[in-house]
């Protein structure tokens, strides 16, 4: 198996530790993994994207330059990357922050309101965590007992409150793409 | 042994402080930024220094007053930043003092970018400063193998009383890869009975100089140190071989080039050719026995670079007009991208059929 | 009968490469005089420059460095940053402190790192044949101002020790001369009250030590230290420029 994930947001929504995260759980599962940022004077710009390889064999180069799967968190990410996914490759709009549609046929599309899911959770920062559950439930990549166990490693433990909720967001993620959800599917 | 995930250019850190490393000096520059943080972190909490100076000309100079004084002592930089320490890396050379040296190539010439590249390999192992010198020069292709390669770098260094060059590009430095870390071991660095550090009751004085202001002297002087590179260059070669015993055509690639070459060489073999990868793993002294290993079975190399084509003039001259030498490459801070290479292998295998 | 003069320890028995009249042997004298009294000879560490000075790592019978154009202070950073117990001095002259290796020296300062920087202004470039230095007068001819330093041309020459005195990590900055009996006497004392500083951890210090080039400035040994006194002290005024409130 191999995905190539690119995760791409403004600075601030916590692209490149989502990203992290789930780096350190394809490592949890013994996979090859790596973990590249964009940077540069674009970090400074407001938008921030990193590639994560999750692989069987080693990894080659880490910049992922087709991904098989596309986060995108916010507009100017989607219209950037859109037509750097692989064909047959997934694509998350993240659609509490971009009103516009995908364009590629070639590619399943998730429509995820990310950020008004995470506040109905009660906390707007697990956006990223609802996609991220949305992942995982389709691509298998890592499971989401490696992600809780990783964010018990990755954070501090004046933090490990926090981790529930974060659970309940890949949960939630999960629920909305289950069975293929047609509301959440592209046309 | 606990894996961790480690960024190339904190894991450099890691890697120096582990080697009993305490002192660096740098000054920021992107992409190898991340290194000084880590640095500036951890060497307090070791008991090390970090410095930033003003500028990588007193950077390097500040490696060659610690250097002299017996420290274990690194800087770090980018394209830029070390062209301004090319005096200071001549005069380190000519004074035999022990350092280690990290380059995170950014794509070139002149302020160029900030993305990755290997254009500096000249710089590198030709002598980028004045007179007649070499740097021992070491390329990590992995976060791994960064750490590693640290602690062989000091070893080096102190070994020979040369500078050595840790050599990445920003795609190794700003990527983070599962690492291993051994456990703390004593470190042991050798004794350094030429360190100049005040006489503190010793009979002889000590200079660390490289002033030679005699010819013959100089002469000597520089007969001497190619004594000592005649055998670093003997015992001190490296590489790694994937899929070379019964290799037609030979990739050569280092860093992160190798490791792009190394998914073409598996799509290569899962069609059944006999395409390997050489990658030199020290680029000085350049791996040229492993060319004799391979030439029985190639019939072809093949220089893979991210530059306009520097280190396929070493695999000419190690390759001496025996086998025909080819070249691709990517510049500017592109990337080689692995299908570009494999229509590359594909072209030259339809060659060698013609 | 009681011997009243004799070489310092701390200076190496052997003919110095110098000229005839040139100061610099008269400053190697004094920084080895220092370093005896008090009782520092297997603690020091000399860092020699480019210029004339190149050698001076010769007469110092301690241990030494040689450092690169202009870099001397850097090198003598990194050494006392390893050995802060020793005592550091850089010999440099107005080529390679105040034009080259201007950067090396201020930031030194700044940082406040604890080593002296004896300075030896001159006005002149010497090893390489009398080209106009940064402190170069106005109206002085060398060989590279054949019609005498101009500012349009040139600008203007520049006071190391008023600018480095202005940094919170100058502990010490002084002016003195060695032109006359007297002013030697008083040179030596700043050169002690440096090293002092430098031991008692207190920051950077550096005496400037305005010199005299007979060679290059074509006037014989006894007509150059006039020429010193009546030019150069003018633009150079002597006197602590910066005494730091925890030196006594």
């Amino acid at each position: 198996m191999f995905e190539g994930i690119l995760i791409a947001g403004f600075g601030g929504q916590g692209v490149l530790s989502t990203g992290q995260l789930l780096a350190y759980a394809g490592m949890l599962e013994n996979r090859h993994v790596a973990w590249i940022p964009s940077y540069g004077p674009e970090m400074r710009g407001g938008t921030a994207n990193c590639g994560i390889s999750i692989s069987d064999k080693l990894i080659s180069s880490p910049v992922v330059s087709e991904p098989t799967v596309l986060i995108a968190m916010n507009r100017p990410s989607l219209e950037k990357f859109e037509k750097t996914v692989e064909p047959g490759g997934i694509i998350f709009v993240n659609s509490s922050l971009i009103e516009i549609k995908a364009t590629r046929k070639d590619v399943s599309v998730f429509y995820i309101p990310a950020n008004n899911i995470a506040e109905e959770l009660g906390n707007a920062k697990v956006a990223n965590n609802i996609i991220l559950g949305a992942l995982l439930e389709l691509t298998g990549v890592v499971t989401p007992d490696t992600v809780e166990e990783s964010l018990r490693k990755v954070l501090p433990p004046h933090y490990h409150k926090l981790i529930p909720i974060n659970r309940k967001a890949l949960e939630t993620g999960a629920e909305l793409v289950k069975n293929g959800n047609s509301s959440s599917m592209a046309g | 042994m606990a894996k961790m995930l480690m960024k190339g250019n904190e894991a450099i850190g890691e890697g120096a402080i582990r080697a009993g490393c305490r002192y660096f000096f740098g000054y920021p520059i992107t992409p190898q930024s991340e290194l000084p943080h880590y640095l500036a972190k951890k060497m307090p909490e070791v008991g090390g220094l970090y410095l930033q100076a003003e500028s990588e000309t007193a950077s390097i100079n500040m490696v060659f007053g610690a250097a002299g004084a017996g420290a274990r002592v690194m800087t770090s930089s980018s394209g830029p930043g070390i062209s301004l320490m090319q005096e200071g890396i001549s005069y380190l050379a000519g004074a035999e003092l022990p350092c280690v040296i990290v380059n995170i190539i950014r794509g070139g010439p002149g302020l160029g970018n900030i993305a990755p590249a290997q254009s500096d390999y000249f710089q590198a192992v030709k002598g980028g400063g004045h007179g007649d010198y070499r740097l021992i020069v070491l390329a990590p292709a992995s976060v791994q193998e960064i750490i590693d390669l640290m602690g062989d770098a000091f070893d080096l260094a102190d070994k020979y009383r040369n500078p050595v060059m840790l050599m990445g590009d920003g795609v190794l430095g700003q990527m983070m890869e599962p690492v291993e870390l051994a456990g703390e071991k004593e470190i042991t660095i050798p004794k350094k009975p030429w360190a100049s550090t005040g006489r503190m009751g010793r009979k002889d004085k000590r200079l660390i100089s490289s002033l030679q202001i005699v010819p013959e002297n100089c002469e000597k002087h520089n007969i001497k140190l190619f004594e000592k590179y005649a055998v670093a260059g003997q015992n001190e070669q490296r590489w790694e071989e994937y899929c070379l015993e019964d290799a037609e055509l030979v990739l050569v690639a280092f860093g992160t080039a190798a490791r792009i070459c190394k998914a073409v060489v598996d799509t290569c073999r899962a069609e059944g050719r006999a395409v390997g990868l050489l990658r030199p793993v020290t680029l000085w002294p350049f791996p040229v026995k492993a060319f004799e290993k391979t030439i029985a079975t190639a019939k072809r190399y093949l220089s893979v670079e991210m530059s306009m084509g520097q280190m396929v003039e070493d695999v000419r001259l190690a390759v001496n007009g025996r086998r025909p030498v080819s070249f691709y490459g990517r510049v500017g801070g592109m990337l080689p991208v692995a299908r570009d290479i494999y229509n590359e292998v594909q072209k030259l295998l339809a060659r060698g059929k013609a | 009968m009681e011997k009243v003069f004799t070489r310092p320890n701390s200076l190496k028995d052997m003919p110095m490469h110098y000229c005839p009249g040139c100061t610099h042997g008269i400053v190697h004298r004094l920084v080895a005089e220092v370093i005896d009294e008090m009782d520092m000879f297997d603690r020091a560490i000399a860092v020699a420059s480019v210029g004339c000075s190149v050698f001076a790592y010769e007469y110092f019978y301690c241990d030494a460095y040689q450092a690169s154009h202009g870099r001397a202070p850097a090198v003598a950073t990194g050494i006392k940053r390893v050995l802060p117990d020793r005592l550091v001095f850089t010999y440099q002259g107005d080529g390679d402190l105040a034009s080259i290796g201007t950067g090396e020296v201020v930031h030194a300062a700044a940082r406040g790192e604890k080593f002296t920087a004896i300075y030896i202004n001159n006005a002149i470039y010497g090893m390489t044949g009398g080209q106009m230095a940064p402190t170069s007068l106005m109206g002085q001819v060398t060989i590279t101002t054949p019609y005498g330093r101009d500012r349009e041309n040139n600008g203007f020459p520049v006071r190391m020790s008023e600018m480095l005195a202005l940094l919170d990590g100058s502990a010490y900055v002084t002016r003195v001369s060695v032109h006359s009996p007297a002013s030697v006497g008083k040179a030596k004392k700043a050169i002690r009250k440096a090293f002092e500083v430098q031991m008692a951890g207190l920051g950077f210090s550096i005496v400037e030590v305005l010199s005299s080039c007979p060679t290059n400035w074509g006037l014989p040994p006894l007509k150059a230290l006039k020429w010193l006194e009546e030019n150069m002290i003018p633009y150079y005024p002597l006197g602590e420029l910066k005494i730091a409130a925890e030196v006594v």
